[in-house]
């Protein structure tokens, strides 16, 4: 415990300057690193192959995926959910931890709530690319239109409409305004008129007076007190989407909280996977130090736990009802023909993970970042096990099912991760990955102590 | 260090934060208006046919029944078409020489379909059917305009589901006895609103306002 404590936060012997001169020396600096290339053309060919499925998708419909009734949300579904869970560690990051004063999120809350909008960009698209007639996608929303109707306020589906929406919109404003008193840095140290002018755009006018610190301190507390519930209910909205329905293994009131604890576990795994190759190949180490990643490690271990509780609950549940149908679908996950992907899940999520009880392995980067990547594949298969195989059986024996991805699936998954990846990828080559203004701030106090 | 933007910048600025809400309200107001515009809708534009048919002449000034040419539109979904034969039962008698008439002969010599052009036509998810409508009193000329008085048709409305709704919620605004469904011309009387709840209840009209969701009930016309 004192030993971690005692870890910084930010490695002595920094000064102003050499926060300001490392961190936007990542943008500002003359030449690219070759890392950066290679593991942007591979992230941009994984792009590419997104727009190729999904022009195929467009062109021919969503037959070309492996959904037919009774299993109706096969992969689109299963990605969507994934990738707006992740996106939650960004928010709570940002905005939790700067309500309840956490000083260590300071060097990691812009990458992170880079990580929101990206993720919720990829999450965004599934829905859409699910609908039979993407470009009626509007319809979703309310507005005058000459079909006298409004949507179906009833339906959770619509309520995801506004609950994803809003999360973009104020993740998007958190994200942007956090940023331009590090982007007026950047115009001030831009050595060419291009580069200047862009970033003097983007600043909006940034001086630094008082009465612009005034105002940028008041509008981030306002934001993050807008993003704060978004937290939780932006994946209680998502789960809605299946407890609202009375499939046997969605019908259950755990699945709020359930779904906002995996949602963090799976976001703080994914800062966990960008920060730590971040920090090695930036040689960011001085910033995000160990301190920061055995910190999110035993916040995944706590709602890894919560996670768990999920599980258990509604085994439980399930056999205590007493419904025939609520109880098959317990013992046809544990035995069925998706079994295998079931136990994987398990694994994942609740086995492995408990190896983070030990410093050891919290102190090494390597394990830390199999671990995180674990979890992620973990989560993802839970969302699977959700969708799948709820729906694959039904009431009645007469309408089972299979489900199984087909290439285009696959194709349009990984495209996504590939849309993540190269909007990261440009994200660390032209904008201050770490929040230049308030890493100077802890200077201060770290120089403050001694 | 010199300054990056010239002092008009700041105008600049303003000018364009304010200036992206004023065009986005502007344009939904511009797309509002196009779709509820006859260039889209089609609304009171006559269309040209193969033979310039007139309404107005034949059902409006000749008093022929509606029914005579539209034969299947009390039995039926699609109120039908006329064959070519229809058209000869009077014009082998009269007009016969008329330049105006020469597709029809010839349509009728060679047993070829003259291609009229369609004026109101539903989406194909829409299920639509003629022949419920007309028996629970809602007249031709309550969709179609005042057909007895066109020379040449047009659409009359928008058929729009808003347009469709707005019946279905209120049929009492439009329903008129059953012997006056088929005049080519009709004007509402003075009492509508009264008479038009007499007979919803009379012909059983499923009342919305009552409860009865039948008729704003998606599957009712998506099938």
């Amino acid at each position: 415990m004192s030993a971690d404590r005692a870890s910084p936060i930010i490695e002595p012997g920094h000064s102003f300057a050499s926060v300001t001169d490392q961190i936007s020396a990542i943008v500002l600096g003359r030449k690219t690193p070759r890392g950066w290339w290679i593991g942007f053309a591979i992230s941009f060919a994984l792009l590419m192959m997104l727009n190729i499925a999904v022009t195929y998708l467009f062109a021919r419909g969503v037959g070309i995926w492996g959904i037919n009734i009774p299993i109706g949300w096969g992969f689109a579904i299963v990605n969507f959910v994934w990738w707006v869970g992740i996106g939650h560690a960004g928010t709570l990051i940002s905005a939790i931890l700067l309500l309840l004063r956490q000083k260590w999120r300071t060097s990691i809350n812009r990458f992170a709530e880079a990580m929101t909008i990206f993720a919720v960009a990829c999450a965004g698209a599934f829905p859409l690319l699910h609908m039979g007639r993407p470009w009626l996608f509007y319809w979703l929303l309310p507005y005058p239109n000459t079909m006298y109707t409004w949507p179906q306020f009833r339906s959770p589906l619509v309520w995801d409409v506004f609950a994803v929406s809003t999360y973009a919109t104020v993740s998007l404003l958190f994200w942007f305004v956090g940023m331009i008193p590090d982007l007026a840095t950047l115009r001030d140290r831009a050595k060419n008129r291009i580069t200047q002018v862009v970033y003097g755009v983007l600043s909006m006018g940034w001086r630094g007076s008082a009465v612009h610190w005034h105002r940028y301190e008041t509008a981030s507390l306002l934001l993050a007190g807008l993003a704060t519930p978004l937290v939780l209910s932006v994946h209680t909205v998502v789960s809605f989407d299946f407890a609202i329905g009375i499939i046997p293994g969605w019908h259950t009131t755990i699945f709020p909280p359930y779904f906002v604890a995996g949602a963090i576990y799976s976001g703080f795994a994914m800062v966990m996977s960008l920060a730590i190759p971040l920090r090695k190949f930036y040689k960011l180490e001085d910033f995000i130090t160990m301190r920061h990643l055995d910190n999110m490690a035993k916040v995944m271990l706590a709602t890894g736990l919560i996670v768990a509780y999920g599980y258990m609950l509604e085994t439980f549940s399930a056999f205590y009802s007493g419904d025939v149908y609520e109880k098959f679908m317990v013992l046809n996950r544990w035995t069925g023909p998706y079994a295998f992907f079931y136990w994987s899940l398990i694994t994942c999520n609740i086995v492995l993970p408990q190896l983070m009880w030990l410093r050891r392995v919290r102190a090494n980067t390597l394990v830390l970042f199999v671990l995180s990547i674990v979890v992620n594949t973990g989560m993802w298969l839970e969302r699977f096990i959700i969708v799948v195989t709820s729906l694959h059986r039904d009431f009645l024996p007469s309408s089972w099912g299979m489900y199984w991805p087909t290439q285009w699936d696959i194709y349009t998954f990984f495209g996504t991760i590939g849309l993540f990846l190269t909007l990261f990828y440009l994200f660390i080559r032209f904008l201050p990955v770490i929040a230049i203004s308030e890493m100077r701030g802890l200077v201060k106090e770290e120089e403050g102590k001694r | 260090m010199a300054q990056i933007f010239h002092r008009s910048t700041n105008t600049l600025a303003r000018v364009s934060i304010y200036g992206s809400v004023f065009v986005l309200l502007v344009l939904s107001f511009v797309l509002y208006g196009l779709s509820k515009s006859p260039y889209y809708t089609e609304v009171n534009e006559p269309k040209d046919q193969p033979v310039p048919f007139s309404h107005r002449h034949h059902a409006g000034e000749l008093g022929i029944d509606c029914r005579y040419c539209h034969t299947s539109v009390e039995d039926s979904s699609f109120a039908g078409l006329p064959p070519t034969k229809t058209c000869m039962t009077c014009h082998s008698q009269i007009w016969t020489n008329s330049a105006m008439l020469e597709p029809v002969r010839s349509s009728y010599a060679t047993g070829k379909s003259l291609e009229w052009v369609r004026v109101n036509a539903l989406p194909d998810f829409v299920y639509f059917n003629h022949s419920i409508h007309i028996h629970k009193g809602i007249g031709c000329t309550t969709c179609h305009g005042p057909v007895g008085d066109m020379p040449l048709t047009w659409k009359a409305n928008t058929l729009q589901m808003s347009w469709c709704l707005e019946c279905h919620r209120n049929p009492e605004k439009y329903v008129r006895p059953r012997e006056k469904v088929f005049l080519p011309l009709y004007e509402p009387p003075a009492n509508q609103e009264e008479m038009g709840e007499k007979l919803v209840a009379e012909y059983k009209i499923p009342e919305v306002k009552k409860g009865n969701l039948m008729l704003t009930n998606c599957t009712t016309c998506h099938r």
